[in-house]
């Protein structure tokens, strides 16, 4: 696979439709079993507002799946799709070998749904809300159990209405728990916690995981998807520009390494023409105000860089390296940051 | 790894459904506007208007004497009528008594023996002021009636305006009750996207809204208990009709008002729109369906609107089971109006019904 650059051509490639697809390493789960989900060509319009655009993807058994993507790029609208609350426009959807409008309540009874951002009745107590979403599956596991599991057993007799929203977050997941799901949906299952109620919810999910369960969710953060996805699919207005296991599409910008430069005179952007074809350095691209580069070795590409400032007499001002991640994928495929709008 | 296993216990559609009721049971109990509006309000009301329209004993009404000759005579005679108050005063100072209100009638005794009355036909207690004076002046003259009268009072309760109030108060209570506790509260979960979660989980649809109905027909008992409980042993309104009676027409007004709920909020996503049409549909009737007067009071051509408003068919059924005891198949209009308007309103409502 080619390193990704940051001249015309990615920008090009996802204008034009053409994801960037890096294959996924074999899975544990066995190759012959039935895909978990099946999405093919699937569109959806509102109105004159096209929200999803011919996606088109897979999601093994065993695997954990992510879209990661701005708001608005239509990943609600996907799962949502996947979870049979909305229709699709155009497109094939099958869950669990089955299409929705045929025995959905047979598809519901093996899927946990945690939606976004959903207000469980505020007048109940935590166990007795559990025990509700029991009492909706033949089959499931003891609430209980599932609270402890989510740790909220100090919780369990207290009103929904007086939990912390990482408390509650964690419910709606033990909601979707319950009925003991062989596929887990998770719509932005983390947005607007705080860190550690973040870390939580990322506990229980990779518990979930770990029992060989399938997880599809949706992020707009790429710390998230690389902690749990093994594949994610990079979703922007509607359709999939990136498609491949986190580590492997930031290997694909062709070097795990990113540093930024700032620079306090003089012209940035031609500062950061001339650092193309530095020894180490990959690509150099202008974001912000700040050069960019995409570096394969450190060690090299720093002293050659600040020998080059000096040449052109660019006054540096800020210079920081970090781990290449899913946001410089997004914006070297885009232009855009993820949480731009 | 036990943690993770499931339960092995296996919950049935009926397990589902008696948790989708005791969900209701609970946050209807634990709402405390709830139990303020269905619990406290009617007790509040029925305090309150029956201070204001108690049955009063009649009231001793002020006439006035114009100052002059025969003026103390007058108004000794007057003043020991039963029931009258009499004061002398200056022809200016009456008249402007009159004007006032303050006095009920003015009584000018003439020179010549005659007696004249000046008073507002208009106003009822300035006729009732003028036959109490009159009778006391030509008494007082000599006349003897002819025919010999006598009075024996009663006091029965059912007259009273009590009595006439508190199945009012039912009614209203099942109005407001199928409105904010269906049409209300089904907004509200589908503003929380509540209703478009329990749809994602293998609940079935129908059960979820016969649980809601069912609720409400389980808290309409206990509401039309308390408040006729409440009437009868506070203010003795009698309770004349059978209780199978009155709660089978209760049953009919809660899934009545539950439809007119269900379609009321069968498509609003936002509170103020269940909101405005919540008070579309519920302020006519408030004023034109007799809960606090009789809807008889509105003019003839109003009438035929009136009646098939569903809280007049409900309230008049209740005043008849409940004051009358009357049978219910001795009220085949009113009980057809309630049953066309839950037929219709179920059937548009859950054609029109949205989950999310």
């Amino acid at each position: 696979m080619k390193g990704l650059d940051y001249s015309a051509a990615g920008f090009l490639r996802a204008a034009a439709g053409v994801p960037l697809v890096v294959p996924a390493p074999s899975l544990d789960a066995s190759p012959d079993l039935a895909p978990s989900v099946v999405v093919r060509d699937l569109h959806k319009t509102y109105g004159d507002v096209e929200a999803v655009r011919g996606l088109s993807f897979e999601v093994a058994p065993g695997e954990c799946f992510g879209l990661l993507g701005p708001n608005g790029a239509g990943k609600t609208t996907t799962i949502e799709i996947l979870e049979g609350l909305l229709a699709p426009t155009a497109g094939e959807v099958v869950v669990l070998g089955r299409r929705w409008g045929r025995d959905d309540q047979a598809i519901r009874e093996r899927l946990g749904v945690c939606l976004q951002q959903t207000v469980l009745s505020e007048k109940l107590h935590v166990d007795e809300t559990v025990q509700l979403f029991r009492s909706f599956y033949r089959h499931g596991r003891a609430p209980d159990a599932v609270i402890r599991q989510v740790e909220l057993t100090e919780k369990a007799k207290a009103r929904v209405g007086t939990l912390s929203g990482g408390q509650k977050q964690r419910l709606a997941v033990a909601c979707a728990l319950v009925g003991d799901p062989e596929l887990l949906f998770l719509d932005e299952p983390t947005t607007g916690l705080d860190p550690q109620s973040r870390r939580q919810v990322w506990d229980i999910v990779n518990d979930f995981k770990t029992n060989g369960r399938t997880v599809m969710l949706t992020t707009h953060y790429m710390d998230e998807a690389e902690r749990l996805c093994d594949r994610v699919a990079i979703v922007d207005h509607g359709r999939i520009i990136a498609l491949g296991p986190p580590r492997e599409l930031m290997t694909s910008l062709g070097g795990e390494h990113m540093v930024e430069i700032a620079v306090s005179d003089g012209d940035a952007g031609a500062a950061a023409a001339a650092m193309e074809g530095l020894p180490g350095v990959r690509a150099a691209h202008l974001t912000a105000g700040r050069i960019v580069l995409t570096v394969t070795e450190p060690h090299l590409a720093v002293p050659a860089a600040l020998e080059r400032l000096r040449a052109g007499s660019w006054k540096l001002s800020d210079l920081s390296t970090r781990h290449a991640s899913l946001e410089d994928v997004f914006v070297s495929l885009t232009g855009r940051h993820l949480r731009d709008e | 790894m036990s943690e993770l296993a499931t339960d092995g216990r296996e919950s049935t559609r009926l397990d589902a459904f008696l948790a989708l009721c005791l969900t209701r049971f609970r946050e209807f109990f634990r709402e405390s506007e709830i139990v303020f509006w269905g619990f406290a309000f009617p007790i509040i009301l029925s305090f309150g208007l029956s201070l204001a329209f108690r049955n009063r004993p009649a009231e001793t009404l002020a006439v006035a004497v114009v100052a002059g000759p025969q003026a103390a005579g007058a108004a000794d005679v007057l003043g020991h009528a039963p029931l009258l108050k009499a004061t002398v005063m200056d022809e200016e100072a009456a008249t402007r008594a009159l004007a006032l209100g303050r006095v009920a009638v003015v009584v000018r005794p003439r020179a010549d023996g005659a007696v004249e009355y000046r008073l507002d036909p208009s106003r009822s207690e300035s006729a009732i002021a003028r036959a109490r004076a009159d009778d006391a002046v030509q008494r007082a003259a000599g006349r003897r009636d002819p025919v010999p009268v006598s009075v024996s009072e009663v006091r029965e309760p059912g007259g009273r305006y009590i009595d006439f109030l508190i199945p009012g108060i039912v009614g209203m209570n099942l109005m407001s009750g199928g409105m904010w506790g269906v049409g209300f509260n089904l907004v509200d979960m589908r503003m929380k996207r509540l209703l478009k979660r329990l749809v994602a989980a293998p609940m079935r649809r129908a059960d979820f809204l016969a649980a809601h109905l069912t609720m409400r027909l389980v808290f309409m008992v206990i509401e039309v208990s308390f408040v006729l409980g409440f009437g009868h042993l506070v203010f003795g309104v009698p309770v004349r009709g059978g209780l199978p009676a009155i709660f089978a027409v209760g049953a009919l007004g809660a899934l009545c008002f539950g439809g007119l709920g269900l379609l009321v909020g069968s498509r609003a996503r936002r509170m103020e729109t269940v909101t405005g049409l919540m008070n579309v549909v519920m302020m006519p009737m408030f004023v034109l369906s007799g809960i606090f007067f009789s809807a008889d009071r509105f003019p003839q051509a109003l009438q035929p609107v009136i009646r098939v408003l569903p809280l007049t068919a409900l309230n008049d059924v209740l005043r008849a089971v409940i004051l009358e005891g009357a049978r219910l198949s001795a009220l085949p209009l009113p009980l057809a109006i309630l049953a066309a308007w839950t037929a219709v309103t179920f059937a548009v409502g859950l054609k029109l019904f949205r989950w999310s």
